[in-house]
Order: C-alpha cells, then sequence, then structure tokens
C-alpha cells in the first residue's frame, strides 16, 4: 500500500537529513505504530505520506514514496486527498469549519463527490464513531477526545485507503484515549484501512500494532517488525515490556492481561517485599493552601468547593478528565482568573494581590506549552532575561540549564529544542527565582520515556530539597514514579485525596501497568519491583520465566 | 413559521444590510433606536446556541464605543458649529497652516449633537452587521458562495475566524508575562506581546493551510492554463470597467456616454468569468440551505425597510434629520416607524432553529463550558 524507496530527506538550512535511505513496505490493512524519540523524524516520516513533506513544508527529497499507486513526487497533497487521511497532532488547528457535521462533509466537498454519497457517507461515519448525537455541535465546544474523534471522522468520509495519525492521545485522559483507539481498531479491522500511526504513550497503543517502525533518529536506520520481537529489544517500551524483561517472560507479554496470567510466579517471589517508598517529611505548614474555592467562568462553576493544602517537600499529582478542572485550579494558585468564593494562599499571601514581579519569589507555574514562556531567540538571552526578571545573580539559570539538561547549547533557538529539551529550559527559567512552590500543567504531553525518566528524576530531587509540587497530567505511569499524594478531580470537586498508592490501585482508570499486573499487591512501577528482587541478573530472571515457557 | 431548521445565510446578511442602509439614510436618534431594537428583538428570537450565536452583545459594546469616541473627538478637536456654547475648554489656536484644526476650545450644544448622531448612525450599521453575523455565522455564509469566488470567500472567513483567536493569544501572552515575573500592564507589555501574537497567527495559518491541503483544497478538475488566464482577466478586467463605469455615471465631470456602456460591458465580462470559473470548478456543496418563502420575507422585510428610507430620503420627509442647528427635539415620523416594524419581523416569518439550537429557548449551557 505505501512504499518508500530509499527515501532521504533534509530540511532547509539542516546539515544533516532527518531521514536518511529509508526503505519499508506497508501492506494493506495493517496498523503500523511509528515510535521514537522526540526529534527524531517520526513526524517527518508520516507527513511524508501524503506529500506535506516537502510540498508545503520545502526541503529536499531523494528516493520515491509510493502510495496507493500514487508517486508523492508528483502528486501534491490535494491530489492525494482521496487516498490518503492525516490527523494532525492538534486537531482543532486542522478543523476548516465550525460545526461537526460541516467539517466531516468539508473533504468531499473538496474532492466533488455528489451531494446525497455526501449525505450517506456522513451518516456512515457519524454512526462508526459514536458522534451522532454531537452533529449539530459548534466544534469549539467539544472535549479534548471527542474533536479528536472528529477529527478522524472529517477524513474518513472521503474514504480513505490510509489513515495517518500523529500522537492521537497524547492531550488525552484514558477515558478518552480509550475511545478513540477503540474507534481505530475497529476501523483496521472492519474497513481495512491502512493505518500509520505516532505516539509515545506506548502502554496505551502498543497491544494494538501489527508492525512497530523504530526511529531511532539521527539518520540511522529504522527498525520494522512484529512488537514482541521489537520490544524484546528496544530502547523505549511500556512498563508491561520492561516487567516482562525483567521478569524474563516468553514470550514477551505486551497486554496486562497476558502479563497477569504470567505473573502468577513472580508475585510469589514478591510475597513479604513492601514497595520502597520515599520518605514523605510530615509537615504541617502547608506552603499554599485552597479553601473551599468557588471558580465560576459565566453561570458555570469550573471549581466547586476545592480544599487543598501543599506541604513541602511533597509531590501531589492532580488527575481528572479533560476540563475537570485542573488547569482552572493551577491557575488560581497563581494569581490568574475569577475567584467567586473560599481562598487560595500561597507563603502566607493572596497570589491575586501579588505583582508580576513578586510572584516568581512564592510560586512558579510551567504552563501546558511551555513555548508561550519563551521569546528570545537564543537560549544564551533567554537565560539572561531570566535573571534579570527574577533578579538574581547572572548566571544563575544558565548553571540550571547545564544541571539540568547538559546537551542544550547557548547559541540555540528555543523553537529549534525538541519538546522535552523546551519543557526542562523553561523548567529552569521558572526555578531561576527559586519559587518554594513549583506547579507543572501536563509537563509529559509529547515527551519520550528518557525525557519522563530525567523529568521524574528532577522533580524527586527538588521535593528532596523541600520545594513543594503540584503536576496536573494524565499520565498515570509518571503519577507512580513521582508522586507521593494523588488528588483527583471530577467536575470540579475532590473526590480523592490520599496517598499515590492508596489511591491509583484502587481505581482501574487511573491504576499504572504494574499495579494492574501485580494486584492484589500494591507494586506500582518496575524499579520499585527490580529493588525488591535485588540485583537480578540474566540467569536469575531467566529462572524465574522458565516455568512460565512451557 | 414552518418546519425548525436553519434559515439561509445570505437572508440573513440580505435583511441586516438592508437594516444597515436605512440607518445610513438618518441621522435620527429616535428612528435609529427603533431600527437596533428591531435587530436586537429578531437576534434574541432566533440567534443559534453556538459561539457566534453570543457576538451580538459585542457589537453592542463596540456600537457604544464607537459613539463616545465620535463625541470625544468632537469634543477636543473638530470644527465648531452652531453658537451655543456648552464648555469652554483650554486650548490654543494651530498656526494658520494648519487652519481647521482646533485644539481645545468652544465645545458647542451643535457640534456636540452632529457628533452624537453621526456616531449613533455608525453604530446602528456596526450593530446591525453584528446581528447578521450572530444569527449567521460568515462560515454558513460561505456555503452558499457561487464556486467561482469560493476560494476568495475562504480567505475572508479564515481571517474572520483569526480575529477571536488573537484575543485569546494576547490573553494566553499576560498570563505568560506573569509567569516569568513580569508587568502585564502598561505599553511595554503590549509592545513585548504584538511579535508573539502575530507569529502565533501566522504560524497557525500555515499550519491550517498545509490541513485544508491535505483534505483537498484547490483540487483542480481540468482546467488548462489557458482557462485559468481567461477567468482571471474576464474577472478583473470586468471588474475594473464596472468600477469605471459607475464612476463615470456618478460624477459630473465626466461624459455619461462612457459611463453607461463601459458599467454594462464590466457587469457581463464579470459574469462571464464567474459562470466558466464555476463551471471548472469540481467542488460540491453539503446539505445546500435551501431558498424558499420565508428566505424571500426575511430577504424581503430588509429590502422594503432599504427601499423604504431611500424614498423617504428622495422625497425629504420631516423628521428623517433631527435638527441640530438649531437645536431642537426630534420628531417621530409614524410613517418611517410603520417601516421599521417591518424589520422585526423575521422574528416570526423566519423558521425556529433545529432543537436543541435555539438560544431563546435554553439559558446557556454547553457553550460556557470551553471557557472553563
Amino acid at each position: 500500500m505505501i512504499t518508500f524507496d530509499r527515501v532521504t530527506i533534509t530540511y532547509p538550512g539542516a546539515a544533516e537529513p532527518v531521514l536518511r535511505d529509508v526503505s519499508l513496505v506497508i501492506p494493506e490493512g495493517e496498523l503500523v505504530l511509528v515510535v521514537g524519540r522526540t526529534g527524531s523524524g517520526k513526524t517527518t516520516l508520516l507527513r511524508a505520506i501524503n506529500g506535506v513533506v516537502p510540498h508545503f513544508t520545502g526541503g529536499r527529497m531523494a528516493g520515491s514514496i509510493v502510495v496507493g499507486g500514487r508517486d508523492t513526487a508528483t502528486h501534491p497533497p490535494r491530489e492525494l486527498a482521496d487516498l490518503v487521511g492525516v490527523v494532525p497532532q492538534d486537531p482543532m488547528s486542522g478543523f476548516v469549519t465550525d460545526m461537526v457535521e460541516d467539517e466531516l462533509a468539508y473533504g468531499m466537498e473538496c474532492l466533488g463527490l455528489a451531494p446525497d454519497v455526501m449525505r450517506r457517507r456522513v451518516e456512515e461515519t457519524l454512526d462508526l464513531l459514536g458522534l451522532a448525537d454531537l452533529r449539530q455541535r459548534p466544534l469549539m465546544s467539544l472535549s479534548g477526545g471527542q474533536r479528536q474523534r472528529v477529527a478522524i471522522g472529517a477524513v474518513l468520509t472521503a474514504h480513505p485507503r490510509v489513515l495517518v495519525l500523529d500522537e492521537p492521545t497524547s492531550a488525552l485522559d484514558p477515558g478518552s484515549a480509550e475511545e478513540v483507539l477503540a474507534a481505530v481498531h475497529r476501523l483496521v479491522h472492519d474497513l481495512g484501512v491502512t493505518v500509520v500511526m505516532a505516539e509515545h504513550r506506548l502502554e496505551r497503543v502498543v497491544q494494538y500494532a501489527d508492525r512497530v517502525i523504530i526511529v531511532p533518529g539521527q539518520g540511522q536506520p529504522l527498525l520494522y517488525g512484529s512488537p514482541p520481537e521489537l520490544m524484546r529489544t528496544a530502547p523505549i517500551a511500556p512498563p508491561v515490556v520492561e516487567l516482562g524483561r525483567l521478569a524474563g517472560w516468553h514470550p514477551l507479554p505486551l497486554t496486562v492481561r497476558d502479563a497477569r496470567r504470567a505473573a502468577g510466579p513472580l508475585r510469589d517471589l514478591l510475597v513479604g517485599h513492601t514497595p520502597h517508598l520515599r520518605a514523605v517529611p510530615t509537615s504541617t505548614d502547608a506552603l499554599a493552601t485552597m479553601q473551599r474555592l468557588v471558580v465560576r467562568y459565566g453561570p458555570v462553576p469550573a471549581l466547586r468547593g476545592v480544599d487543598l493544602s501543599l506541604p513541602p517537600g511533597q509531590v501531589v499529582a492532580l488527575m481528572g478528565r479533560n476540563g475537570a478542572g485542573k488547569s482552572t485550579l493551577l491557575n488560581a494558585l497563581v494569581g490568574i482568573g475569577p475567584v467567586a468564593q473560599g481562598s487560595v494562599t500561597v507563603g502566607g499571601r493572596d497570589p491575586r494581590a501579588l505583582p508580576g514581579s513578586e510572584l516568581l519569589g512564592f510560586v512558579g507555574l510551567v504552563p501546558q506549552e511551555p513555548g508561550d514562556l519563551l521569546e528570545c531567540t537564543t537560549v544564551a538571552d533567554e537565560c539572561r532575561a531570566a535573571d534579570r526578571d527574577a533578579r538574581c545573580a547572572p548566571g544563575t539559570t544558565r548553571a540550571l540549564v547545564a544541571l539540568m539538561a547538559p546537551e542544550i547549547e547557548d547559541g540555540q533557538h528555543p523553537r529549534d529544542l525538541s519538546e522535552g529539551q523546551r519543557l526542562l529550559l523553561v523548567l529552569c527559567v521558572v526555578l531561576s527565582a527559586r519559587p518554594p512552590v513549583l506547579l507543572l500543567d501536563e509537563p509529559t504531553r509529547g515527551l519520550d520515556y528518557p525525557t519522563k525518566a530525567r523529568l521524574a528524576r528532577i522533580l524527586a530531587d527538588l521535593a528532596e530539597a523541600g520545594h513543594a509540587i503540584l503536576l496536573a497530567t494524565h499520565d498515570v505511569e509518571l503519577v507512580a514514579e513521582v508522586a507521593d499524594r494523588v488528588v483527583i478531580l471530577a467536575d470540579g470537586e475532590v473526590v480523592a485525596d490520599g496517598p499515590t498508592t492508596d489511591v491509583v490501585t484502587s481505581s482501574p482508570m487511573f491504576a499504572p501497568q504494574v499495579a494492574k499486573i501485580l494486584s492484589p499487591q500494591t507494586w506500582l512501577t518496575v524499579d520499585q519491583v527490580a529493588a525488591a528482587l535485588g540485583p537480578v541478573d540474566g540467569p536469575a530472571g531467566a529462572g524465574l520465566g522458565g516455568e512460565q515457557a512451557g | 413559521m414552518g418546519d425548525p431548521r436553519w434559515l439561509h445565510a445570505a437572508a440573513w446578511w440580505g435583511w441586516a444590510l438592508g437594516l444597515a442602509t436605512a440607518a445610513s439614510r438618518t441621522t435620527n436618534p429616535l428612528l435609529l433606536v427603533l431600527i437596533v431594537l428591531a435587530a436586537a428583538w429578531v437576534v434574541h428570537a432566533r440567534r443559534p446556541l453556538a459561539p457566534w450565536g453570543r457576538s451580538f452583545a459585542f457589537f453592542l459594546r463596540l456600537g457604544v464605543v464607537v459613539i463616545v469616541v465620535r463625541v470625544a473627538v468632537q469634543v477636543l478637536f473638530g470644527a465648531s458649529v452652531g453658537t451655543t456654547e456648552v464648555i469652554w475648554l483650554p486650548g490654543f489656536t494651530l498656526p494658520s497652516w494648519l487652519a481647521g484644526v482646533r485644539i481645545g476650545g468652544e465645545v458647542t450644544l451643535e457640534s456636540m449633537l452632529l457628533a452624537l448622531y453621526d456616531g449613533m448612525r455608525l453604530a446602528t450599521i456596526i450593530i446591525c452587521v453584528g446581528a447578521a453575523n450572530s444569527l449567521a455565522s460568515p462560515t454558513r455564509l460561505l456555503k452558499s458562495v457561487p464556486a467561482a469566488l469560493y476560494e476568495l470567500g475562504v480567505s475572508v472567513v479564515v481571517a474572520l475566524t483569526f480575529t477571536p483567536q488573537l484575543v485569546t493569544d494576547v490573553e494566553r501572552l499576560r498570563t505568560s508575562r506573569r509567569l516569568r515575573g513580569r508587568s502585564t500592564h502598561g505599553p511595554r507589555a503590549i509592545a513585548a506581546s504584538a511579535v508573539p501574537v502575530l507569529e502565533g497567527a501566522l504560524e497557525r495559518a500555515v499550519t491550517l493551510a498545509a490541513a485544508m491541503d491535505s483534505r483537498g483544497y484547490g483540487r483542480r478538475g481540468t482546467v488548462t492554463a489557458r482557462q485559468r488566464r481567461l477567468i482571471a482577466v474576464a474577472l478583473l478586467g470586468g471588474l475594473v470597467a464596472a468600477c469605471i463605469g459607475s464612476y463615470a455615471l456618478v460624477s459630473a465631470g465626466s461624459p455619461a456616454v462612457l459611463g453607461l456602456p463601459l458599467l454594462i460591458l464590466g457587469v457581463i465580462a464579470t459574469a462571464a468569468g464567474l459562470v466558466v470559473a464555476g463551471r471548472a470548478s469540481t467542488r460540491t456543496t453539503y446539505r445546500a440551505d435551501p431558498w424558499r418563502l420565508a428566505e424571500w420575507l426575511v430577504l424581503g422585510a430588509g429590502v422594503a425597510v432599504a427601499a423604504g428610507f431611500a424614498v423617504f430620503g428622495a422625497l425629504g420627509l420631516p423628521g428623517l434629520d433631527a435638527p441640530v442647528d438649531p437645536p431642537g427635539w426630534p420628531t417621530l415620523p409614524l410613517v418611517a416607524v410603520l417601516v421599521i416594524g417591518l424589520a422585526a419581523t423575521p422574528a416570526w416569518t423566519a423558521p425556529p432553529l433545529p432543537p436543541g439550537h435555539a438560544a431563546s429557548a435554553r439559558a446557556e449551557p454547553a457553550a460556557l463550558e470551553l471557557s472553563a
């Protein structure tokens, strides 16, 4: 269906090609998962399928890409629109109309289909993706999961034979992500659509994939194969695979269900051990508190009477559906947005009364789009500006950057940094004034596993140093790794607040994979299990799995 | 009236433009207020429950701002009319080469009334456009644009949708400045946010363009390069000819012989270009809005109001312009009031919106959640 023949792509001004000498064949009806570190060229690979790279982005392409018999060199994206449907990373950025039904029809109008055909396909697609109730809704009023499904539907109506999805679930809460993936799964199985999907959250998608393409980056050759085979050695793997590798299970399980079947001996071995938890300092003086906080936007309450306290040295995770009020809560702590009732104090002061210049001495927030905070043209300038803003000794921020992300160079443009590097740079900028309270809004959106692990270590160190950290996230694996306490918001109210282990293991939605595999025991991460088993070397691990092999 | 459905967007825009045309013919504040009331009543009755449905309030506020600015400019700089002095502002006379421009000085009742009525007229025109905007979003109007003009229409609509987006961007940047420990007010803050806001808008435009291209926008059927050139010449040349023709017709100095033939030629060329381009386009329209009796009634109401005021103007109806010099109370010509009454009829003649979309039936639910 899709054939890459010795494809090399170089962006204008770049010294090295993003993809070098890529040859691969994707057969019809397969679900192919593309994984790789951020900045490795995954998105380039996806966007080359319908010719947006290089027709739209510029750059040089050698070799040929043929999709369904059409060469992308001679067919611009619009001539491939009936064959390849592309859903961009942020669905909102690709919407042309403003109502669900019109958006579904837009592509077909461009293709010039007859009105009765359009009518029929819109109805079919509404049913297929469960959008019938939303058909007349404005796109602006939809939730994240609904938008993603509309974006998929909008390209599906043209009946493409290839569907390209760029991180379809990275911004979604676990529930909405499952909705979207179920829809994709159905397309592959019922309609035989070929799906090429990039995703960082392997734990959500790897079990659906027929093939995996690993893009190592730096122009190194791609790895292409079946998931169990590639996952055995892949540099990035979901927790279920890492646990399987640790225990030496064979065949390597990719789903929680398979892993549970294999996990009997491991569970027996772990009886009598308890997970090693970070000692959480017990302090009564909270650095930030909220009392019966009510925030309203118009007549709709976004927060209804929230009580919360952030003691020093704790990492608190804030979870909940898209639109549950997480961002509103973080904004209230930095004095942004209306407060209808109740009180917020940070370091004994009302954040709304603090002018911008004093705010950073009390609390820092890394927003959902960290790039918003950067405005200089080089990293060095950005660091100097941060020193000035925070009124600290010149070089403070630069030293922090050197500590947290040593590979970032002075002369780089912040825009050219990878998603993860940009996040760390912004974190350094915010930390330059040493705010005792640190807030992060969805820091792991679009981050790969290594960067996530690095962030987890940094957050643990900061907590150790006495910062109070509040982290809004959908990423259950990150929560399992770093959070001491979890607060779950639903509909603007706190519905759970307690130690991580208690809260996440009791909820099927928020439990990490390791907890699901080893329940009723309360292990949360692979590291915890590894530490409890002691230094497991190859043979011991193999022995553990040997009993299962037969 | 009739089954619940969406009224054709062009009918709403035609109605609103009719009201705006009528408003441009009068400076009587009572009539202007009546026109705004008629528009507001129709909006109240038939606006949809969608983000753009709430834009009428914004246009009302914009209207007030326009009036205030117009009066303020008159008080500070405007040339004085009449003799009834209201207040004397400290000012100074400018050198003779700037004669006509005044700063401060005498402010008369006459000049203030003049400015007030003028501002009200402009505000009413803006509010009428706002009414159309909240009754039928520009995107809905795009559905009925002739195929040949579609691409031009798209650029206008995309530009229009970016305006609210810019407001959100400015808000976001103010937040970022606060998070970096900087002041969020003052001219420096505004200047610093200009570049990132424009950058953001540009980036979004490029993303949207790529997305539209991937979905088949701009696919050309079987138009040859020669045909395309022909269409461009016909459209452009026709428009230029029509412009020159109409200018020659209305301006006193030029020969009328030149005007009419040029105008007719221009219109014919443009129409031909549109037809050829429309045939070449492969686009189709999903669920094109039908044009039925209700559309005629709504459009007719707008046309009738505009025509009525044009006739009043031609006949010199007393009371169409409020007395300014000497100042006096505006009168209310009954016949004009009756004509404005026609403007409010779409509140009944337009079909109700499909269930779940009428903003008048329920109090604001879903649409607000997005801001939360």
